[in-house]
């Protein structure tokens, strides 16, 4: 879409979160896009970064995406692999992930995460799978990276169920959680962060291409825009090859 | 001392109605063929257990054998919803559920509790999570620090049954690979059963981190080959991905559902010879088809 290089929408998302990796960060991964991202990370600019699945493999290296938490691809590749109630008391809880990654079927403009239900818990529209990791990676991982596609049914003014929390309802703040909570918010429209002071979502940098008020009309709320709104710099073809190489494999196996 | 016997014997003797039962393995060694036994024997009012109820109790609970559910994440990993655990509580189809519903960790505290025989376990967690006004959980104070910590209670099902690659010839059962929370459910649990890959004379112990159940602490134990799938027994078995991917079409219309389960389960001698028909591409297509 820009120069020459096309790419989609959600690989520029990937793209951009695998980049808010850092090399050697330890790093707590659920399944699906933030999967994708930070293993994008480990095989491009940050091949040290240690990654924990919730199964308890921690140090995993997959040659291929793993379709469940615990594919026998993150056992067979990890450091070591620990129990369940271990990953999350030993590891998670003691303050020991730098980074968790969590995606949601709603954020509301203060990153509270809802994975539980669409509509009244006791009669919901729709039942979402619920908790599983989140609300401790939400409280305890050192930061907490959101990704999820930029759509007005997910990003609501409030959730209908706060399943992790972000600043609160009220965006009265971490409730004295030892994790900063969501540090940033990665869409396939942009990038959104809470403002220091209200702790709001607002809108930091948009995806090359991408119009501000596209943003806003997939917010359900009143979007504030930074001054310095910046715009990302679009995938290298290196990130792109990565990513596609890594996906066709990933589809190779899971077809087998 | 763990007494060797069939599956069928083992959830006949052991499993009566109305009891609750933790059919524990995470994502790894999920004791499919056990979760099939109970549908064949049509047990009733069952408090299903698991962290992640997956494919196994979405057949389950689309049979109508379960009154409730103690859980922490209802999905298809990687692929999208259980739609026959969706019907039960948007539906109320085939029946209600209750549900009781924690995080992962709350889960995990909770079995980890009820293997120690303590009445409650502790964790940082819950707090400005809506989960608080809908389950059993409670804030208290550490005593020595003024903490606030969460209290989940202990766990302990009537039956826990999980699937394990060995077990040698007293009963010992040895567990490798992704072990998931299976040892505090079995020692949380008044009755243990376990399937087995195989029955062998000396356990390997060459495995990375082999978890290994006493023998004096199982119940029954009944050979079952293949006995986890679509999940997978490292070393044994491969996860079926691909099942797991059809399973979204299987399970979204509860007719098809209904009849997956009559020829793949129902009409079924054994897990053997499920086992048989799902190495049948063609036999699917035949069965959805009508």
């Amino acid at each position: 879409m820009v120069e020459g290089v096309s790419y989609t929408a959600d690989e520029m998302m990937t793209v951009t979160a695998a980049r808010h990796l850092r090399d050697g960060q330890v790093c707590f991964v659920g399944i699906g896009l933030p999967s994708e991202a930070a293993n994008l990370a480990r095989l491009t600019h940050a091949p040290n970064v240690v990654l924990i699945y919730e199964s308890g493999t921690i140090g995993t290296t997959p040659d291929v995406l793993p379709l469940s938490i615990g594919d026998g691809e993150l056992a067979e590749t990890a450091d070591m692999v620990v129990s369940v109630p271990e990953v999350f008391s030993y590891w998670l809880q003691a303050g020991r992930i730098d980074v968790g990654f969590l995606s949601a079927a709603q954020i509301d403009r203060f990153g509270n995460l809802n994975t539980t239900v669409i509509g009244r818990y006791d009669q919901p529209d729709v039942r979402l799978p619920g908790a599983g990791g989140a609300p401790e990676i939400a409280s305890s991982a050192r930061e907490v990276i959101v990704m999820l596609r930029h759509r007005r049914r997910a990003f609501v003014p409030e959730v209908d169920f706060v399943t992790s929390v972000g600043f609160g309802r009220r965006g009265e703040g971490r409730g004295g959680h030892r994790g900063a909570g969501p540090t940033v918010v990665i869409t396939d429209l942009g990038v959104l962060q809470p403002d220091p002071q209200t702790h709001m979502l607002r809108l930091v940098a948009i995806h090359p291409g991408v119009d501000v008020e596209q943003a806003r009309a997939e917010t359900g709320w009143e979007l504030e825009v930074a001054d310095d709104l910046g715009v990302t710099e679009p995938p290298t073809s290196e990130e792109l090859a990565v990513l596609r190489d890594l996906k066709a494999r990933t589809e190779a196996a899971h077809s087998a | 001392m763990a007494e060797f016997t069939t599956l069928r014997e083992a959830v006949a003797d052991l499993v009566p109605d109305g009891v609750s039962v933790a059919m524990e393995g995470f994502t790894h060694l999920i004791p499919f063929a056990a979760g099939h036994e109970v549908i064949r024997q049509e047990k009733k009012d069952l408090t299903l257990i698991r962290m992640t109820p997956d494919v196994i109790y979405d057949q389950l609970i689309g049979m109508g054998c379960a009154r409730k559910l103690v859980f922490s994440w209802g999905g298809n990993p990687g692929v999208g919803s259980l739609h026959r655990f969706r019907d039960a509580v948007e539906n109320g189809y085939p029946r209600p559920l209750e549900l009781e519903e924690h995080s992962h960790a709350g889960m995990a505290t909770r079995y980890a509790a009820g293997a120690s025989g303590l009445p409650f376990g502790i964790l940082r967690g819950y707090k400005g999570s809506d989960l608080v006004q809908h389950t059993t959980v409670a804030q208290i104070e550490c005593p020595f620090t003024g903490e606030e910590v969460a209290a989940v209670p202990a766990l302990n099902p009537d039956v826990t049954i999980i699937h394990a690659q060995q077990a040698d010839r007293s009963g010992n059962v040895g567990l490798w690979g992704i072990t998931g929370v299976q040892r505090e459910a079995a020692l949380a649990a008044t009755t243990v059963i376990v399937t087995v890959e195989e029955i062998v004379d000396e356990l390997d112990r060459n495995g990375p981190n082999h978890v290994m159940l006493p023998h004096w602490t199982v119940t029954a134990i009944a050979p079952v080959p293949g006995g986890s799938h679509p999940s997978y027994s490292l070393g044994y078995s491969k996860r079926d991905n691909r099942f797991y991917t059809e399973w979204d079409r299987i399970s979204r219309d509860p007719d098809l559902f209904r009849r997956w389960v009559e020829a793949y389960i129902l009409d079924q001698e054994d897990f053997g010879g499920y086992l048989r028909m799902v190495q049948d591409s063609a036999a699917l297509e035949e069965v959805l088809g009508g």
